[in-house]
């Protein structure tokens, strides 16, 4: 075992370095320091402009979507190269925000479905963050069962008609283009009827609406498509294999590599250093330690957990499935420590105005956005099914609307 | 980057998994649950016959050298298997106690017959019913004699030779080197929730004992468990592994409601969770394995992290093992119980859990601010 880079990881490493030291937006630091969890600070600057600024400047140095063919805006770069420049990038990589999805998810299917003349007209604004998209794909009737999407694609001519509606789509109001799923026929097996395409978001018939959410921030949208018209040649894959599609969307849902999932430890661990109860410093009362103790080796966990996969990735292999425990462990612990945090604090803790509550009210942002951790990307519950079927290999649940058509499916509604 | 063991570290460790799955059988490990036996010798011999307690004892001592990474994979087969043989009283304290604090000769004599098996050692200091401190120590030395009675000492039975915790002095502890088949120690096995590992309170009556080298008695024995729980944690790290794969083996045959059980949800979650756990705890034992490799000052930190998550990972395998087997888990034939017995010996072991997590917020870089505010 040896932690350290191997002599052209080193080399790679010091060239990152020196480029960023010299480009990087450092007027942002402070305020991208202050950036927790969900949302992207960055003072009196515009977010997304200056999201816009640093991508377009590492796509013209050739620091953009560093594993992308250089055909496409990227350096062709290998997949350790990759995890080296995001931990050298550090702070600035929170404006990346804006790009996760279009980069992560939309261009590698794309890559493997789009026609060529596409590719070089869509990839390379994709990478240098110049065109941002959005997925389209849950829906209020699909969810976890995403593969019961009701959003409607009807052949007219050339053209698809598409009417329906999407839900919990990131980033939709600054969206320049989307990839959408579709039900082309109801009448086959609800796997069977899917249908991609990639559409421009800016199309008659598109309608976005933010979403209110629970916590009170609105970073989600609804999206409603009311007769939106796609030529046929934006279809992604055959007619029908849609699913098969959005599996390799999925697939390419980017590693929590480099134990960058947030987790709330390090601002546990700093409350009860600083905070005083009634017996002493809170770290002393046995029951916190012994929380503060579980909660750092789940953290520890996570971050060893992705030391392996770095390997694995230096190696050239593909990392274990014991990577798909992050979000899992992550979401609840959060969850967990926000509440533990609050109940430390006493009828105080109950304070969310960022100017009187202990540590800017983190605490409190937590409790009221940690339930979406657990929802979002996966629920709690699909990734414990994941893990029981495709790791340990035990049986599938039993489905009731296993082999139906879709429009005989029981609906409840 | 390279977080992973090597090919000669896997390949001890695979030989170890083939000599242990072809020997080391429920037979020998049931005779001695049955009382049987004290433990299973034919087992113990395989071992020692691969040299496998030398592992890591250091050839000028008659051991292979091979370093600990191996040894912890070693031990995580060990614990796999559930082996019922003295291999972590002799080896993770015995011969650490030694390597660590032994005078030249003691090493010289003792290492090379621990390396073969020829010797087991074992590691002697609770006395009282309570978690271990300085203050609970009463046996004590005088004049070179040794005397009182040590309450629980793992494989106290087996052993040749003990690493003893005695008060040296009103104010000091020290070690010393006990040879238990002197005439002046009374052994007599005590029952424990794990009947496949020996257990006995041992009396000394003015025995003779020799000093390891001089020091602080208390925090020699710390420094000793940091390093034992390296090892103690990928044992439990196997036990982990295997009860996880009894329960899913079991729920993919069993039937229940014309259905295999394992295609329950609150069965399948129950072993994601368990699937979690492990993960977690290898992850942190791999790091452990690494800090105690190179003797980083990071190891009094990653030793109880690996400790506290490898503790929660087994003793949550083999509980949820037992109920995803429903009442076939609670009866004596089935192997769960066995699981269970040797999580909940294992977590006890080098203390608890509440102590290993006291230890590790104790280690965290940023020490905990005691003083009043």
């Amino acid at each position: 075992m040896d932690f350290s880079d191997s002599t052209e990881e080193a080399a790679f490493r010091a060239e990152v370095r020196t480029w960023i030291n010299d480009n990087a937006p450092t007027y942002l630091a402070p305020f991208l320091a202050k950036s927790g969890f969900g949302n992207t600070i960055t003072g009196d600057y515009d977010t997304l402009a200056e999201a816009k600024k640093w991508q377009k400047k590492k796509a013209e140095a050739g620091w953009a979507c560093l594993q992308w063919p250089k055909a496409y805006g990227g350096r062709d770069a290998s997949p350790i190269q990759s995890v080296i420049w995001s931990q050298e990038e550090g702070l600035y990589g929170k404006l990346s925000g804006t790009f996760i999805i279009g980069q992560g998810m939309c261009a590698p299917t794309m890559m493997a479905f789009a026609a060529e003349e596409q590719l070089a007209r869509y990839i390379p604004k994709l990478a240098s963050g110049e065109e941002v998209w959005c997925q389209l794909f849950s829906e209020p009737h699909g969810g976890s069962d995403l593969a019961g999407l009701r959003t409607k694609a009807e052949k007219d001519g050339d053209e698809w008609v598409i009417n329906g509606q999407k839900i919990w789509t990131s980033g939709a109001q600054h969206s320049d283009y989307g990839i959408l799923i579709t039900r082309t026929d109801p009448e086959v097996a609800k796997h069977k009827g899917l249908t991609m395409f990639f559409l421009d978001m800016k199309s008659p018939g598109v309608d976005i609406r933010p979403i209110k959410q629970a916590n009170g921030e609105s970073g989600f949208n609804e999206v409603y498509f009311d007769n939106v018209r796609i030529p046929d040649s934006q279809r992604l894959g055959e007619v029908g294999q849609g699913w098969q599609v959005a599996l390799t969307t999925l697939m390419n849902e980017r590693l929590a590599i480099g134990g960058s999932i947030a987790t709330g430890y390090p601002e546990i661990e700093a409350l009860v250093t600083s905070l005083p109860l009634e017996s002493g410093m809170a770290i002393d009362n046995p029951m916190v330690k012994s929380k503060l103790a579980d909660w750092y080796c789940k953290a520890a966990g996570l971050r060893n957990t992705a030391s392996r996969a770095l390997t694995a990735i230096s190696k050239g292999e593909t990392p274990g499935p014991e990577n798909s425990i992050g979000k899992l462990v992550a979401g609840g612990m959060m969850q967990d420590i926000a509440k533990f945090a609050l109940d430390l604090q006493g009828l105080a803790g109950a304070i969310v105005d960022p100017e009187i509550a202990e540590g800017s009210a983190r605490f409190q942002a937590m409790l009221l956005r940690s339930p979406a951790v657990r929802v979002e990307g996966g629920t709690d519950q699909i990734l414990r099914n994941i893990i029981s079927e495709r790791v340990l290999g035990l049986p599938e649940d039993m489905r009731a609307d296993k082999g139906l058509p879709f429009n005989k499916i029981p609906t409840g509604s | 980057m390279n977080f992973d063991f090597s090919d000669d570290e896997k390949m001890v460790r695979d030989e170890a998994a083939r000599y242990l799955r072809d020997n080391c059988d429920r037979a020998s490990l049931r005779s001695v649950l049955e009382g049987e036996a004290p433990y299973a010798k034919s087992v113990w011999k395989g071992l020692c016959d691969m040299g496998l307690p030398g592992t890591a004892i250091p050839e000028t001592y008659g051991g292979a050298g091979a370093g600990y990474l191996t040894l912890c994979l070693v031990a995580e087969q060990v614990g796999k298997h559930l082996a019922a043989v003295p291999f972590s009283s002799s080896i993770y304290l015995g011969a650490e106690a030694l390597l660590a604090y032994g005078t030249e000769d003691q090493k010289q004599e003792w290492l090379p017959k621990l390396a073969s098996g020829e010797s087991i050692a074992t590691f002697a200091d609770v006395e009282t019913a309570q978690v271990l401190t300085p203050e609970s120590i009463s046996v004590s030395v005088q004049s070179g004699k040794l005397s009182g009675q040590k309450l629980i000492v793992p494989d106290g039975a087996i052993a040749d030779v003990a690493i003893v915790l005695a008060r040296s002095g009103p104010e000091s502890l020290g070690l010393y080197l006990v040879n238990l088949k002197d005439d002046s120690v009374a052994i007599s096995n005590v029952a424990s929730v794990d009947p496949t590992r020996n257990t006995a309170t041992v009396v000394f009556d003015q025995t003779p004992v020799v000093a390891l080298s001089a020091g602080d008695g208390w925090q020699q024995v710390q420094n000793i468990y940091n390093r034992a729980a390296v090892m103690m944690a990928f044992e439990q790290l196997g036990g982990a592994t295997a009860a996880l794969d009894m329960a899913v083996a079991y729920a993919k045959e069993r039937f229940a409601f014309g259905r295999p059980i394992g295609s329950f949800q609150a069965l399948k979650h129950m072993m994601a969770d368990m699937y979690v756990a492990l993960k977690l705890a290898e992850s942190n034992c791999y790091y452990a394995a690494w800090a105690l490799s190179t003797d980083s000052d990071d190891l009094p930190l990653a030793a109880a992290t690996a400790r506290v998550s490898a503790t929660q990972a087994f003793q949550l395998c083999s509980r949820d093992n037992i109920q995803v087997h429903g009442g076939m888990g609670f009866t004596w034939e089935f192997d769960c119980h066995l699981y269970y017995r040797r999580s909940n010996y294992l977590t006890l072991a080098l203390g608890g859990l509440s102590v290993w997590e006291d230890k590790l917020v104790s280690s965290l870089p940023t020490p905990p601010t005691t003083k009043a505010a």
